[in-house]
């Protein structure tokens, strides 16, 4: 029985970009489909976080091809827009509104971009507070909360949107250690509702537990893509060896 | 001398001892040397001071008494106070100017409470200066008065008030064209505020007074509002690089939560970005406050009767009045200073009160 | 992994450029740039017609004539009757000279203001604050009647008032001694001081370094043997030329007129109260993190300052210092309100004799762009250089 294939979530086609002379991303090639959970990796300056800004548009590409869910990334804004409500992001800096109280920050967007009555846009932050369990602080600044606070409410802020695709740049890499695990958790838990996900990150662990996928990036390209297993216990590539080698010491 | 360790328990002299000694006051010879000095001079300014205000001061009666006494000259102001702080506005209509001063008052004090802050707030800074007009204008009412007529310190604060408010309206939309990525705009913006910023404040009112009338001979423009145009362009400019500055000082991560959020410009303007701006420059927009305020009495140049300038037709009749220069030139600066102390003190305690409810 | 290197894109079309500084919608911008102009020129249009119908002639001719009247105090010779274009320069050399003295005098004043703050007494510094807070919340113009009215209650010429030997303070004006120099030109002295300041500059700037003992000797022993061959071989003369009262009359030394004299104290009060907040501004901008970092690594309090410290308070004082200048600068003009000859003054007194306000409002303002812009545009290009190396935010 033939399935009619759906669209990829994202795909990028001989995608590259400069800053300058420097060649962030160099032809990149890459297929998500939907519900699948991508991690990228690597070194500092290879191009990753640039890789996924690129989704959401917050960074254009100069060449090759962009789709997000079927639409075709480019010129107007408009159509930009539409685009990101569909796309969630969660930040390394969290990037919380700091004048507006957490359920605020939350009820925004559905409110002035997707036109949702107040009440309704409430009852839903309230329930993706709790799911994130930080309810009880909705009427806090975020000024008042931790790191691992801040980090959970901008994921209820961003899933208040009801995105199809989640991007996560190094969402814990500005956490203190004891708050990374109630971030993870609560990143796991959204893989386990079946979220499109693509997160970079350096914490392996993560990547083993959640990813369908490992994608290793050096020098503005794909080094190599593989499911977590093969990827940690086998990987085909020298460099991926030499940037394993020096994450898992 | 054992000094006890509970310093609750220290006897006062042994506390205002280690207070001064902290204070550097007597720490070393030439420190001890500078206090006395100092302090001989403000005591012996605050002596003369009180001499001339209080001891040597004429209180009751009329010139005649102020030739009597050396010192202050207190019934020239109790005589004269109409003339200074209403200009030469119908005396039987009086009521008019008074209820316009509280009416400005009360709106700029409510802008001072954070809790009234909204909305209707801004609607008020229209529609305060908007009634002021119609009520001095006696528009509509069997006894109108031309703006001529108008002056002291109603018309001050109106003029204040009126380019103050009318700049915020100017210079949102500025700033933003100043930070466009629209390279015509922008140009256009840079060229507008830089022209008008380098000009000093008193030539923009010549132009004001002389060229801009004749821009459009149909209409008899008004003296009153071609000056509140040029104030407001003026003052506008001024806004428009403090804003430009709050809006820069904000990090990259802001607008770019608000763009992954699918907001769009204008929302992101509106809800995110220009809210933490605003509160970012509050001393900035104090001080530019206070400054327009310290530059009304320049409109005097052009004809209006400002607060100042009204004092000074007061204090003209010096040969009737021996010494009235120095008592009217006092009121008139305390009413300026205690306005602008107060405004200034006020925006520090606000900056504290923002930063401590964990706002930005 | 990719094959070919695939190069960035540099062949632009030529006009890739202006498109980009465009940004996007760059028909609706030139059509409303456009309609800006023609709005302008609609404007100005209109006013060359107002000036027609009341009789004004729109021209700059009327600054060949001879203006009829006496301005008090000039640099340059000039009498009633000289063309009005003179008149006009004597006022912008009054301005200039207001705006010159005002800045040295407003800085000093307020470097020494400054100093008495951070001198560590409580009492000299609540002072201090009292003096900035008086004058930071009374307006300048009525800080200036003020001024002009205690110039008005000096005592005259034959009572003055003398606080330093030779400096007389009287209601025509204050008299200060002028130092002459006769016999050839002291420039080359000036040279010589400029060319040691650029060496010992660039001893610590390109070479890295503290000039050595010997060097500073050297030095030393060069220029003062230089200064004084060139005096010595041009027989220059030095003489204190001192203000002496002679019957109702004060002969010799430099003559300030009261008004000169009313708005440099008023103006240079007035803005030392902004020099004093800006240089205290500018030190609490370089956090203590910085002391405490030199005073670790060894350095004396005086290197600290010079190496650490004020270059980096310079970045936030500088550009903050031009401003209060302009201003300073822009503020010569309510000299008109206490009768100082300044350019604005001038102005108005040509316009009300010719009839030609807007021309002469027009030179005015063109007078005063030249002087603001250029200084501004090296404001902002010093802010950019300061922000491209990362010092302040862009």
């Amino acid at each position: 029985m033939t399935q009619p294939r759906k669209p990829p979530a994202v795909e990028f086609a001989g995608v590259h970009k400069w800053y300058g002379a420097f060649h962030v991303l160099s032809d990149i090639h890459l297929h998500i489909e939907t519900g699948e959970r991508i991690v990228v990796c690597g070194p500092s300056g290879s191009g990753k976080s640039t890789l996924i800004r690129c989704v959401n548009r917050l960074e254009e590409h100069h060449r090759g091809a962009l789709r997000v869910n079927g639409v075709e990334l480019s010129g107007a804004e408009a159509q930009i827009d539409r685009v990101r409500r569909e796309v969630g992001m969660v930040f390394q800096q969290f990037n919380l509104f700091p004048h507006l109280t957490v359920l605020q920050n939350c009820t925004l967007a559905p409110i002035w971009a997707s036109a949702t009555n107040r009440r309704e846009a409430e009852a839903r932050a309230f329930a993706l507070l709790e799911k994130v369990r930080i309810a009880d602080q909705a009427h806090k600044y975020p000024g008042a909360l931790s790191g691992g606070q801040q980090q959970r409410v901008a994921i209820a802020r961003a899933l208040c949107m009801n995105p199809k695709i989640m991007l996560f740049d190094e969402p814990t890499s500005a956490l203190d250690p004891e708050m990374v695990k109630e971030v993870l958790d609560t990143m796991v838990a959204l893989a386990e509702d079946g979220m499109t996900m693509i997160v970079v990150t350096h914490e392996m662990g993560f990547a083993r537990r959640v990813a369908d996928r490992v994608v290793f990036m050096d020098h503005g390209e794909i080094v190599e893509i593989a499911p977590p297993e093969p990827f940690f216990s086998a990987p085909r590539q020298e460099r991926t060896r030499q940037f394993l080698s020096q994450l898992l010491h | 001398m054992t000094m006890p360790l509970d310093a609750g328990t220290r006897p006062i002299l042994e506390r205002s001892y280690l207070r001064i000694r902290g204070a550097g006051l007597v720490s070393s010879p030439a420190n001890t040397l500078t206090t006395g000095v100092v302090a001989l001079l403000i005591a012996w300014a605050g002596w003369t001071f009180l001499r001339w205000a209080i001891l040597d001061a004429a209180w009751n009666g009329g010139p005649e008494a102020c030739r009597i006494h050396a010192g202050a000259c207190w019934p020239f102001i109790s005589t004269n106070a109409r003339l200074m702080f209403f200009g030469v506005y119908p005396q039987g209509l009086l009521w008019r100017p008074a209820l316009s001063l509280v009416l400005m008052g009360s709106v700029v004090v409510a802008s001072m409470i954070p809790r009234f802050w909204s909305w209707r707030l801004a609607l008020a800074w229209v529609t305060a200066p908007t009634a002021v007009c119609l009520l001095l204008s006696g528009a509509f009412t069997a006894a109108p008065v031309s703006t001529n007529e108008w002056g002291g310190l109603p018309l001050t604060l109106l003029v204040w008030m009126i380019a103050f408010a009318g700049a915020f309206v100017i210079a949102v939309p500025l700033a933003l064209a100043r930070r466009s990525k629209l390279g015509g705009l922008r140009t256009a913006a840079i060229v507008t505020i830089e022209l008008v910023r380098a000009v000093p404040m008193l030539v923009a009112l010549y132009v004001s007074r002389f060229i801009v009338p004749m821009t459009a001979p149909a209409f008899e423009i008004n003296l009153f509002v071609s000056v509140e145009a040029a104030l407001t362009l003026f003052v506008a400019s001024y806004l428009a690089e403090i804003l430009r500055a709050g809006l820069q000082s904000l990090p990259t991560g802001q607008t770019e939560a608000a763009q992954a959020l699918g907001l769009s410009y204008a929302r992101t303007m509106q809800l995110v970005l220009l809210p933490q701006a605003l509160r970012a420059v509050i001393p900035a927009l104090v001080n530019l406050g206070i400054g327009v305020l310290l530059s009304t009495p320049l409109v005097a140049v052009i004809g209006m009767t400002d607060f100042l300038s009204a004092v000074r037709e007061a204090a003209s009749h010096e040969q009737e009045w021996p010494g009235c220069y120095t008592i009217a030139y006092l009121v008139a600066g305390s009413v300026f200073f205690a306005i602008c102390f107060v405004a200034s003190r006020y925006s520090r305690w606000l900056e504290r009160r923002l930063r401590v409810a964990g706002h930005r | 992994m990719t094959d070919a290197r695939v190069l960035p894109p540099s062949d632009e079309a030529p006009f890739a450029a202006i498109q980009r500084w465009w940004g996007g919608h760059a028909l609706a911008q030139s059509l409303g740039l456009a309609a800006l102009v023609a709005l302008l020129a609609f404007l100005g249009h209109n006013v060359i017609a107002s000036m027609h119908r009341l009789g004004m002639d729109p021209s700059l001719a009327y600054l060949s004539q001879p203006a009829n009247f006496d301005i008090s105090e000039s640099l340059i010779a000039y009498h009633a009757g000289d063309p009005y274009w003179r008149a006009i320069v004597v006022g912008v050399l009054n301005t200039l000279k207001l705006a010159v003295s005002g800045c040295a005098a407003a800085t000093a004043l307020g470097l020494a203001l400054g100093l008495a703050r951070a001198a560590g007494n409580a009492l000299l510094s609540w002072l201090v604050d009292a003096y900035v807070e008086l004058i930071r919340n009374t307006p300048l113009v009525l800080q200036l009647f003020f001024w002009i009215a205690a110039t008005h209650a000096l005592p005259s010429v034959r009572q003055a008032l003398q606080p330093l030997p030779s400096v007389y303070l009287s209601v025509r004006g204050v008299f200060l001694p002028s130092l002459e120099v006769e016999n050839g030109s002291v420039w080359p002295l000036f040279v010589l001081f400029l060319a040691l300041v650029w060496l010992v500059h660039y001893v610590h700037r390109r070479l890295q370094r503290p000039l050595r003992r010997y060097e500073w000797l050297s030095l030393a022993i060069i220029s003062v043997g230089a200064a004084a061959a060139w005096i010595v071989s041009q027989n220059l003369r030095f003489t204190l030329d001192l203000p002496t009262l002679k019957g109702f009359n004060v002969v010799g030394g430099i003559t300030l007129t009261p008004e000169f004299a009313a708005m440099l104290t008023g103006l240079a009060v007035y803005y030392a109260a902004n020099v004093s907040e800006i240089v205290r501004a500018g030190l609490q901008s370089v956090t203590t993190g910085q002391w405490e970092a030199g005073r670790a690594l060894g350095l004396s309090r005086g290197r600290i300052l010079q190496l650490i410290v004020l270059p980096q308070a310079m970045r936030v004082i500088t550009p903050l210092m031009t401003s209060t200048y302009l201003d300073l600068t822009k503020d010569t003009t309510l000299g008109v309100l206490i009768g100082f000859t300044e350019m604005t003054a001038v102005i108005k007194t040509s316009a009300n004799n010719t009839g030609n306000a807007v021309e002469t409002i027009v030179v005015l303002v063109v007078v005063f762009l030249s002087i603001s812009l250029p200084v501004s545009a090296l404001i902002n290009a010093y802010n950019r250089r300061l922000a491209r190396r990362g010092v302040v935010a862009k």
